[in-house]
């Protein structure tokens, strides 16, 4: 059974406000998105701004309240729960976040930090049994136990990510979602933290869903990895072959544009026309068809479905093969 | 023959020569260096990369060429910047007002903070035009520079507020600003950074375009060695206020020779690189005021020898056109 099952997943964001303060208009920054997270996998989840990845990632773990659709968590779903057996689950499922800098509560000290998550969960039996728990943690994610009286200012980008990590293992969950968790950091530092994500996934058999705008982080680091434009997933495949064998248009660009550093590589880039449109007037058919290089006459007025072109391998387009 | 040939024709002159610049931070009496005896030069036509991590002093470098950093609390300490021969550093603040914008302008890291919220952008742009090219500043300019930097429907985005365009739009326009005095060097403060990495492609694709057309110089400065590769004909890597390797873009990126180069390119990951685990460089980037005595890489370095905790390196051109500062490069 999969550890995250999230069916038709939608979230609707209100804007427009008309007679009465009923909404008008909405942005749609999820749209229907289904997937599943196998026990120990790491699904990685790119798109660009707007296509809703960092919504997704935050309505998985009710930061933010699915509009519609469900998220299984051990075959439980998740957005049907409140009080104390939504805080149950939430032991499961955890998040780090990107900005390694707004992410702590400057006035706690890195023991607090760490250990409200024991506390709320009644996981210390007492005070030494979790100042232990709190120096394996922190030795854990590569910090010096004596860290625990510091207060977050006093740390790097690199540093504050790794304290944020260890927060989240406090309460030993099974999938952690990590929002662009290396974006804000140093170039050399990125590469530690990736390390140290995949080396507790090893010894902890963690899952992780990798939010990331930065494709080569997301292959290096997933098995699947998922693709969304416009609040959808246009594309879903082993990491490699969504590398070598993309079957969206999108992808295809996504993957020419990023840049490469082999300075002999000659390869052509597809530059994509314009920009990504509004989510609240999203374009009928393919939301991607504006700025397709192949779109067709069907592809202005029919909604790709996400089929399987080969195994395992989906995409939403209707000329993929 | 249109003008972007012209400019192609004439003699390589060196444009910028920065040399040996030695600038601190001031905080009461003490003097934090930032850049620390930064010498490199650029000629006309030329794209050059600055490359480095947060709080290498790249973009210190890169404003220094305008004189842009408050001094107050930064100090010039030492050595000049010759832009077509006058020293930047001396210059009279009239002289000075008459270069910036007119022959080198910048574009930087977030269009949105660059441009005026509460301002159309047709009105920016033709201010931009007022100030170095008066007899220019016509509604038909504007639409010329916008057309220039490839933003369709230019005539009906003149009226617009930058709150009504998307990131990679406002950085056309920025662009757009910069080039409205056809000044011969740009200098670009990780102009993509903040963009999608598909509008990213599109704004080297207008940088390469432009380069070519204009014959401008281009300074660009960036952390992603990827777009080294796409847009630089040399590249200077800098670490703790030190150039540390100086090289034609292409041989760098070939052959690195200083260990942190080496290191950086060993610690990114790269599309279907196939690495299952990545190279960290351990330790964190050393902070301005806390360099370390000796070769400033020495504790992350994974080659250093006990000599290098001592002794710093000079920047030392081991073959032809490629400088490195590491005691045991070859």
């Amino acid at each position: 059974m999969s550890l995250l099952s999230v069916k038709n997943l939608k979230v609707h964001f209100p804007v427009k406000h008309g007679l009465f303060g009923r909404a008008e208009e909405f942005v749609k920054a999820v749209d229907g998105v289904s997937f599943d997270i196998a026990p120990g996998e790491t699904l990685g989840l790119v798109g660009e701004s707007g296509c809703g990845k960092t919504t997704l990632g935050r309505a998985m773990v009710r930061l933010v309240e699915p509009t519609a659709g469900s998220v299984l968590l051990d075959g439980v779903d998740i957005t049907r729960m409140n009080g104390a057996m939504l805080r149950a689950q939430r032991q499961k499922l955890q998040m780090i976040f990107q900005d390694p800098y707004g992410s702590l509560n400057p006035r706690m000290t890195v023991e607090d930090v760490v250990g409200e998550a024991l506390d709320i969960h009644g996981l210390a039996e007492n005070k030494s049994a979790r100042a232990k728990q709190i120096a394996e943690l922190l030795k854990a994610v590569g910090l010096d136990a004596s860290y625990a009286q510091r207060y977050p200012h006093e740390f790097s980008g690199g540093q504050r990510q790794r304290i944020g990590i260890a927060r989240a293992l406090a309460v030993e969950p099974k999938l952690i979602v990590c929002d662009e968790p290396v974006s804000a950091l140093d170039v050399s530092v990125q590469a530690q933290i990736i390390n140290l994500l995949q080396d507790l996934q090893q010894q902890r058999g963690l899952a992780y869903l990798f939010i990331a705008h930065d494709l080569a982080v997301v292959e290096h680091i997933s098995r699947r990895v998922m693709v969304m434009y416009l609040g959808k997933v246009v594309e879903l495949a082993d990491a490699k072959a969504i590398v070598h064998e993309p079957k969206h248009p999108y992808t295809q660009a996504l993957i020419s544009a990023v840049p490469v550093v082999d300075p002999d590589s000659k390869r052509q880039r597809i530059i994509l026309p314009g920009d990504v449109p509004s989510p609240i007037h999203p374009p009928p058919g393919c939301p991607f068809h504006p700025r397709c290089p192949i779109a067709e006459d069907r592809c202005r007025v029919e909604i790709p479905a996400l089929r399987e072109i080969a195994a395992g391998h989906f995409a939403a387009c209707h000329l993929a093969k | 023959m249109t003008p972007g040939t012209l400019h192609l024709t004439l003699a390589r002159v060196a444009l910028l020569e920065i040399k040996n610049l030695k600038l601190d931070f001031l905080a009461g009496e003490q003097g934090a260096r930032a850049v620390d005896d930064v010498s490199l030069t650029l000629d006309s036509g030329e794209t050059v990369c600055l490359v480095g991590e947060s709080g290498c002093g790249k973009t210190v470098t890169a404003l220094s060429v305008a004189r842009l950093v408050p001094t107050p609390p930064a100090k010039y300490v030492g050595g000049e910047i010759l832009l077509n021969g006058r020293d930047v550093l001396k210059m009279p603040a009239d002289e000075l007002r008459g270069i910036r914008g007119g022959v080198v302008s910048y574009v930087f890291q977030e269009p949105s903070a660059s441009l005026n919220p509460v301002i159309r952008i047709g009105k920016q742009i033709k201010e931009s035009l007022r100030l170095h090219r008066p007899e220019k500043a016509t509604d038909e300019q504007v639409i010329r520079l916008l057309k220039l930097v490839r933003i369709p429907a230019p005539e009906s985005r003149i009226g617009n507020y930058p709150f009504e365009m998307s990131g990679g739009m406002q950085q056309r326009v920025m662009i757009a600003m910069a080039l409205a005095s056809e000044p011969k060097l740009l200098v670009a403060d990780e102009p993509t950074t903040a963009l999608d990495v598909t509008i990213q492609a599109q704004i080297l694709e207008l940088l390469l375009d432009l380069k070519k057309r204009l014959g401008m110089s281009i300074l660009l400065i960036t952390h992603n060695l990827g777009i080294v590769g796409d847009i630089a004909d040399r590249v200077a890597v800098m670490y703790a206020g030190q150039i540390v390797e100086l090289a034609p873009a292409r041989e760098l990126l070939r052959k690195p020779l200083h260990p942190y180069t080496k290191a950086l390119m060993n610690s990114v990951p790269k599309l279907s690189g196939g690495a299952a685990r990545l190279t960290a460089i351990p330790g964190n980037v050393p902070r301005i005021g806390n360099f370390p005595a000796g070769c400033r890489f020495y504790p992350r370095c994974p080659s250093a020898k006990p000599e290098c905790a001592t002794k710093m390196p000079d920047l030392v051109e081991v073959e032809p056109k490629r400088w490195v500062r590491c005691l045991y490069a070859s």
